[in-house]
């Protein structure tokens, strides 16, 4: 089966200082996603999560660029489009939802409008059936009495609403794929949950593939079916939730599992030391080696270069090994993260 | 994006207090990239205007002996080549006038602002670290002084008290005074939340002392940006009253009058009674400006919105 | 909304307090209110029927509110000049000041507005550089040298336009140009930064990804945005302009109440020069009111709450 995204081997590249400083957000990111699949891509702070995602989307802020690999999305490599035709696939194919829901609506304009545009440019959907169509999106979304709310403004919603707003915006193009930037971490505690149930009440309802972008392994846990673990701009390791979480096999992924609290558990909790690396600045070898506690002295030296686990599964480690019964199928080897 | 370096995310948490050490470090990088064009404008106007007295040609308010009024600049036919610049009505030197003028309006300029700047920032200084009451009275004052337009009220103070040079420099001061009230203020508010701050007073120093010691360093840079970016509008605001006749009186030469006096011959084209002073004012208000403008950038990221 | 309106309203009466406090005060410290209400030459009962009018033989605080009295009746006393109540005199010629003030505003908003709006969305192109010297231009040269240096060219050397006087769009060009340069270099910064700044917010960046085109993300969603601080700017513009309003009336004989002030300060005519501050600092309050209520009015965020 075709998958619906085929990222290889992308690499976004920040310049700045007129060329002189070049700092690799995403160095070689490899992963596919197929219909209706939730993807988990988990990573600390500039590890280059977002910068893969803006890249999928082509909206890289200025400075930045996509300098090698592909994005076959729906068969078609869209690193190659031109901003024209990007701005046909954003929103109507691929829509993503941001972080802060304070700050990402306009306003100055009703949630009629800004819910609408979607489906009025892309769908060229007007008048009372546009309004019917809003009014359906925010009732998808739980949003209570949509006809009165509609003709609100964002201030005067509530931050958890704010955010159903915008998850109705990402759907009222009917997109296949829909890009989740950490969309609970502004949220209250006590709201989170709901939200994660909403998404993932509308993944089953439309089918719609996601790729949910965070660093609380807790939610990848809850929504996702594949995860992929990204350091300093590379996957560390990708697979299965229900791999990773059982046998991690790369040292930074036994870490963050390692870190999460369990219920019942009293062992104590296992914090990563140090802090990640300027990206202007790597580590000869591989990336994580100065933090990790089973490094070897080959780590320093050289990258480690990508260990096909299972079918499934990758893990860029010198010291990962294949599980025996794959060993046979090496020989098919697709690329990573398949 | 998180691509911080660890010195940069160190003051943007802003934990550490500034030091000396990081005063003198970034005055060092501030040496580095100094702006060319206003200074090559500023530093011989100031030197001009110090050193009048020894550069000028003239006497500024004395006629030249045995010219003539009205007469043109050294290019333009029928000029006398004692004076360089021409001469204005009563046979004066123009450009002994415009070197003295320098002096005039940059005095007015810098001592205007000084004062506007001290009455502003003490404002500032008392509304934002004080609080309550006094804040509200100041800040109803500030925004009530703001809605009155500033050049007419100077022009009726001026009126008034009657034209001197050092009523002008008072007059503007007191009109000039609340940019630095509003934004000092809005300083010292995130001051006082700060660590170094909140440690003075629960060491148990006295407000006046906490305002003097920690206060008022950090809101110099701020001060004096401010200051620079209103020069340009003190001199100006002298030039207009000057013009009207109610600024620095005569015969002391100062650009705005020397506008107001070839006023009258505009139009019959004789044109350097008003090209050179008015291109005088714009040099060094310009200059004041970029000065202003670089300062801004240089000192303090806070500020890049003024 | 009401309660920011009344709020408003609260702050223009305080401001108008002080206002009149401080012209009333001033009167008092720097001369006899009594001798500069009264002609020159008048008769004892002259001088006692001022005293009556305006309370001046009784203590300051009837005084003052005697004078606060009389001024919000339209009782500013008579010109000596004149012979009228100042404030007919003031509102006749109120409309040509106004007619001066709208050309200067709509000149500087066609131009400064777009001028910005385009150099944020090409930033640090050559439109963009462009922009940057404009605005410097426009702060750093006086109005009013600007105007005389516009006559020289236009009506002097080339003969197209009108030196002076009020006429057909002719004889109001250059005025309103001169008067109104300073403020398009303002708008052209203001829409400018906050242009950059709507450009970067998160919600243009939502709009794109709605993968709506191009235009549609400035026109609809950034524009609006952009223009709200733009229109706070507007307020503060008619006391700017009212400031440079009276040298450019004065230069261009244009009949408007700049130039009446003007003409009451040579001709040490007092009730006229008081009147009219008075009253041009009312009027400033009134429509920097009328403006806050209008800026309520379209952000919905103030509307739209109590």
């Amino acid at each position: 089966m075709a998958a619906l995204l085929r990222v290889a081997d992308l690499q976004t590249h920040y310049v700045s200082f007129g060329g002189s400083r070049v700092v690799k957000a995403v160095d070689g990111v490899s992963f596919t996603l197929d219909d209706g699949e939730t993807l988990g891509i988990v990573g600390e702070s500039g590890c280059g999560k977002t910068t893969t995602c803006l890249s999928i989307v082509g909206l890289l802020p200025p400075g930045a660029r996509i300098v090698g690999g592909r994005i076959d999305f729906a068969g078609e490599d869209i690193a190659q489009y031109s901003p024209r035709q990007m701005r046909r696939v954003r929103g109507a194919q691929i829509a993503m939802i941001l972080q802060d829901p304070m700050v990402s609506l306009n306003p100055l304009f009703s949630i009629r409008t800004q819910v609408g545009e979607p489906a009025f440019y892309h769908r060229g959907v007007r008048g009372r059936s546009l309004r019917a169509r809003v009014g359906e999106l925010l009732r998808s979304v739980r949003i209570p009495s949509p006809a009165m709310r509609m003709r609100e403004y964002p201030h005067q919603m509530s931050g958890g609403m704010r955010q159903r707003i915008v998850g109705a915006i990402a759907l009222a193009g009917v997109p296949k794929l829909i890009i989740a930037d950490e969309p609970t971490t502004n949220l209250d505690v006590t709201i989170q949950a709901q939200y994660l149930d909403l998404l993932k009440d509308l993944q089953q309802d439309t089918g719609v593939a996601v790729i949910f972008v965070t660093h609380n392994l807790g939610i990848v846990a809850r929504m996702c079916d594949k995860l992929a673990v990204m350091y300093a701009g590379k996957i560390v390791e990708a697979g299965s939730v229900r791999d990773l979480f059982n046998a991690p096999k790369h040292p930074y992924t036994k870490a963050l599992i390692g870190s999460m609290p369990k219920l019942g558990n009293k062992d104590p909790l296992f914090a990563i030391p140090g802090q990640p690396p300027d990206l202007a600045r790597l580590p000869t070898g591989c990336a994580f080696h100065p933090r990790c506690p089973e490094a070897l002295p080959c780590c320093a030296a050289e990258e480690p270069d990508e260990v096909r686990i299972a079918a499934s599964w990758t893990a860029r480690c010198w010291r990962a090994e294949p599980l025996p019964q794959e060993h046979a199928k090496e020989a098919h080897a697709a690329p990573a993260g398949s | 994006m998180a691509f911080v370096t660890g010195q940069t995310s160190a003051v943007l948490l802003g934990t550490s207090p500034p030091s000396a050490e990081g005063d003198r470090r970034r005055w060092l990088k501030l040496a580095r990239g100094l702006p060319v064009l206003p200074l090559a404008i500023l530093i011989p106007f100031v030197l001009i205007a110090l050193f009048a007295n020894a550069i000028a040609p003239y006497d500024p308010t004395d006629p030249i002996p045995g010219a003539k009024i009205f007469e043109p600049p050294f290019w333009v036919m029928g000029s006398n080549p004692h004076a360089l610049l021409g001469t204005d009505f009563q046979s004066r030197d123009i450009l002994s006038r415009l070197i003295f003028g320098a002096r005039v309006s940059l005095i007015v300029g810098v001592t205007g602002t000084l004062v506007a700047g001290s009455i502003g920032t003490t404002l500032g200084i008392l509304a934002g670290y004080l609080g309550g009451w006094v804040d509200q009275v100041i800040m109803r004052l500030t925004d009530a002084w703001l809605a009155l337009p500033a050049l007419v009220f100077a022009i009726f103070l001026a009126t008034m008290v009657g034209p001197s040079m050092w009523n002008i420099v008072i007059i503007l001061g007191l009109v000039y005074w609340t940019r630095y009230a509003r934004v000092i203020r809005g300083e010292v508010l995130t001051l006082r939340e700060r660590e170094f701050v909140k440690l003075a007073e629960i060491a148990g120093a006295s407000s006046h002392r906490v305002i003097l010691r920690h206060i008022l360093p950090n809101v110099v840079n701020s001060a004096m940006v401010l200051a620079s970016l209103t020069i340009g509008v003190v001199i100006i605001a002298e030039a207009s009253l000057s013009f009207l006749g109610v600024g620095v009186p005569p015969p002391e030469p100062a650009w705005g009058s020397m506008l107001s006096d070839g006023r009258s011959m505009l139009m019959v084209g004789d044109w350097w009674l008003t090209i050179f002073p008015g291109l005088c004012i714009m040099l060094v208000v310009l200059a004041t400006q970029l000065m202003g403008d670089w300062l801004r950038i240089r000192l303090d990221p806070q500020l890049r919105n003024l | 909304m009401g309660q920011f309106v009344l709020r408003r309203s609260l702050y223009a009466l305080v401001t108008l307090f002080i206002l009149s406090l401080t012209i009333f005060t001033v009167v008092r410290l720097t001369g006899d209110p009594v001798t500069l209400l009264a002609e020159p030459g008048a008769r004892a009962e002259d001088l006692d029927r001022i005293r009556v009018e305006w309370g001046l033989d009784r203590s300051w605080p009837i005084q003052y509110l005697t004078f606060a009295k009389n001024v919000f009746t339209g009782e500013l006393g008579k010109s000596f000049n004149y012979e009228m109540p100042v404030s007919t005199l003031y509102f006749q010629r109120l409309p040509n000041s106004l007619e001066l003030a709208l050309a200067a505003t709509l000149i500087s908003f066609i131009i400064g507005i777009p001028a910005g709006l385009i150099s944020a969305v090409k930033v640090n192109s050559a439109w963009d550089n462009v922009g940057k010297v404009i605005a410097l231009f426009g702060l750093a040269v006086p109005g009013f040298w600007l105007g005389l240096v516009l006559i020289l060219i236009f009506s002097v050397w080339l003969g197209w336009l009108p030196t002076s006087g009020q006429g057909g769009w002719r004889n109001l060009i250059m005025p309103a140009v001169a008067l109104g340069w300073y403020f398009a270099a303002s708008l052209l910064r203001l829409s400018r930064s906050s242009m950059l700044e709507v450009l970067r917010s998160e919600y243009i960046k939502l709009a794109r990804l709605k993968g709506l085109p191009g235009y549609v993300v400035i026109a609809k969603h950034a524009f609006k945005n952009a223009l709200i601080p733009v229109l706070t700017l507007a307020g503060i513009n008619l006391v700017v302009m009212l400031n440079a309003a009276v040298i450019i009336e004065v230069i261009f004989a244009w009949p408007g109440i700049g130039r009446l002030l003007y003409e009451g300060i040579f001709q040490r005519d007092f009730p006229l020069v008081q009147g009219i501050v008075m009253e041009a600092g009312i009027m400033v309050v009134l429509v920097n009111l009328t403006i806050d209520i209008l800026y309520a009015y379209i952000d919905p965020r103030i509307r739209l709450t109590k």
